[in-house]
């Protein structure tokens, strides 16, 4: 049985804090009508279900248990969320599981730009297409697209990995693609079956650091002289 | 051949410096990354005086007489507002960027002395919450580290929007302060250069701030106030859009502010000095009618108790150190004079916190060198830093007759020279003039 509280009735602050004090237990989120920051910062194991859209921060830092968002989710949906699982069943805007440290992010349209931007062990499963700057600086945790992605996927990006089934309009500065080993196909039917997402993982294609901006490029011409080796005479 | 010294006169343009850092960079192929704060010439605090009292102002009794120097940041929006004794804290510094005991030296001088230390890019640590009795979580573009457990125990939370040191620029660490401990608190395969981001991930300008804000007080039940703080660039501009966005406190870093790690050209050519920000913040909290209730917080290039009351009469409600507290707590310590030697420089000249190496075991990873710090020892200096800058201050604010610090104002200052009295909006010493705003 779910507690209802309805946003139509009572103030975000409300809503929050009564989500923050609760142990456990599910609760219906009704008239959410773009609301931002709803259902941010939970830490206990409860079930948020929100019937409607939402506009930024939904379900943001979010520690455990699940929110779902019957709808479309606004930027910075489950931003950096340590544990749990975040899900929208419509399109989700830029930003999408930002610096996300752990657990599960599903959404099952479209995302905006930069989702998974500075990702950090997040696990995020998009059911359609991505914008552009996916995965920017992107560290660790992996990146599952059904769709295509848009411009300079992976830029800068350090050990997270990126999974996408359509095409990449281009990828950004030090991300290559790689080979599909078997632990990477493992990888994919795991995290399609934990999204409840049908797919073949023998479709995709895999995306990574080429690790060359790791370090600053210092040269040395005064020691390889004094050394008796460089130059050309 | 002749014996007058034509031939060996220095050029302005090119002096030794100068060829040198041409020669440096065709060997090496890579900018000058180094650590402390602009080293240029800069207006300063210095170019200003305070007029004390005289026959139409009465002083207060120097060792008798109150003169408060509280502060409270965040009353009536947070339910637990910052209280300082003393109107000085502790900028924000890595755990990374510094030794653990470092970290642990600042938070024991900062809490004896009744103020606030702050955590930097890559997360809070026991040692400085363990020794903090209040700690300012900074929230950086980064996120490294980031941990709603710790914006929950944290005291503050500060939105770093930019710094001093580098306005428009993130952090960095190399290779060899990514330690595992560091690599791990940050994400980070060991020993990479980390090149922080400067820009926030999850949003892009004054009416996101807003909402980012609201998000931050709701994970943490409206309980602690949230700063912002800027590297000073538009200061005017940049404070009135940080208080639109909710700020309870803005911190306005000067060009002066320190890093650990950061390129030259940025240090020295990004940014505006402190004593032509503060006037600038001011103005704009006073448009809005916010000001002292919105704290301003004045950073860079803070040395004395005279800086701390110039800002403070200028109009900030408190100001922030970084590189002096590293002073205090023992960095440029001449007894390593020698080691600083080895390392290309000398004791008081010391500038590559970047580097890991530091003969004073304050900027570095090294265990041995770490291990060099007395966090007890540095906290007593500290505390004793503080105390000084605090009696200062008062010593100062009391001769202008004030029974408060922050009841300083412009009109106890005069200043030496027409760039300065044109920033700060005071009068050029011995006249009435103040230009750009009477004849």
């Amino acid at each position: 049985m779910s507690t209802a509280i309805d946003l139509a009735e009572v103030p975000l602050r409300q809503l929050n804090q009564v989500l923050h004090n609760a142990e456990s237990g599910g609760f219906d989120v009704l008239n959410p009508r773009g609301a931002h920051a709803v259902a941010c910062g939970i830490a206990t194991d409860v079930t948020v279900e929100v019937a409607g859209s939402v506009g930024y921060y939904c379900a943001g830092m979010h520690q455990v248990g699940t929110v779902v968002v019957n709808g479309n989710s606004g930027p910075g949906l489950a931003e950096n969320i340590m544990s749990g699982t975040v899900r929208t069943t419509g399109s989700a805007s830029m930003s999408a599981a930002a610096t996300g440290c752990g657990g599960l992010v599903v959404i099952e349209g479209d995302a905006g730009a930069r989702c998974g931007i500075s990702m950090k062990g997040v696990d995020i499963v998009v059911g359609g297409s991505i914008g552009h700057m996916g995965a920017f600086m992107a560290q660790a945790g992996n990146l599952v697209v059904l769709g295509d992605a848009g411009a300079d996927l992976g830029d800068s990006i350090y050990e997270a990995v990126l999974y996408v089934r359509g095409e990449v309009e281009s990828l950004g500065t030090d991300c290559v693609e790689k080979e599909m080993r078997p632990e990477h196909l493992a990888a994919v039917e795991h995290l399609l079956e934990a999204a409840d997402m049908a797919a073949s993982p023998g479709d995709f294609r895999r995306y990574g650091s080429a690790r060359q901006m790791y370090s600053f490029h210092v040269d040395d011409i005064d020691t390889e002289l004094a050394e008796g080796h460089g130059g050309t005479r | 051949m002749t014996s007058d010294t034509w031939h060996q006169r220095e050029s302005y343009s090119f002096d030794r410096n100068t060829i040198a850092e041409i020669r440096r960079a065709a060997n090496t192929g890579i900018y000058r990354i180094r650590g402390w704060g602009a080293k240029r010439v800069l207006p300063t605090l210095d170019d200003l005086v305070f007029l004390g009292a005289s026959m139409s102002r009465y002083p207060l009794e120097g060792y008798r007489e109150a003169c408060g120097t509280d502060v409270v940041i965040g009353e009536g929006r947070a339910e637990h507002p910052v209280h300082l004794d003393i109107p000085v804290t502790i900028a924000g510094m890595s755990f990374g960027s510094l030794s653990a005991q470092a970290k642990e030296a600042l938070g024991r001088g900062a809490s004896a002395a009744g103020t606030s230390t702050t955590t930097g890019d890559g997360g809070m640590t026991e040692e400085e919450r363990g020794h903090s009795t209040k700690l300012v979580y900074q929230y950086l573009p980064s996120r490294y580290g980031m941990n709603p457990d710790d914006l929950r125990r944290a005291d503050a939370i500060e939105v770093v929007v930019g710094q001093g040191a580098k306005p428009g620029g993130g952090g960095m660490l190399l290779g060899q302060k990514i330690t595992e401990r560091v690599a791990e608190m940050r994400t980070l395969p060991e020993g990479i250069d980390q090149r922080s981001a400067c820009r926030h991930p999850d949003w892009t300008g004054p009416d996101d701030l807003a909402i980012k804000i609201i998000e931050l007080r709701e994970i943490v039940d409206w309980r602690v106030p949230v700063y912002v703080k800027l590297g000073a660039a538009r200061p005017y501009y940049d404070t009135a859009l940080a208080v639109k966005a909710g700020a309870d406190a803005v911190v306005v870093d000067g060009m002066q502010g320190g890093t650990a790690a950061t390129q030259d050209v940025f240090i020295e050519h990004v940014g505006i000095p402190t004593l032509a920000a503060i006037p600038e913040a001011v103005r704009a909290l006073r448009e809005l009618g916010v000001h002292r209730e919105v704290k301003l917080i004045a950073a860079g290039g803070i040395r004395s108790g005279a800086d701390v009351a110039k800002a403070l009469a200028l109009g900030a409600d408190v100001v922030s150190i970084g590189t002096a507290a590293l002073i205090a707590i023992g960095d440029n310590d001449p007894a390593y004079d020698t080691e600083y030697r080895a390392l290309g420089s000398a004791a008081g000249f010391w500038e590559d916190y970047q580097d890991g190496t530091d003969p004073a075991g304050i900027t570095t990873q090294d265990p041995d060198l770490s291990a060099r710090l007395d966090p007890v020892i540095g906290g007593r200096r500290l505390a004793n830093y503080l105390q000084v800058l605090t009696l200062e201050t008062q010593t100062l604010a009391r001769a202008c007759g004030k029974s408060h610090v922050l009841n300083l104002e412009p009109e106890d200052l005069a200043a030496l020279t027409v760039e300065a009295a044109a920033m700060a909006g005071v009068p050029l010493a011995g006249t009435a003039w103040i230009p750009g705003t009477s004849s």
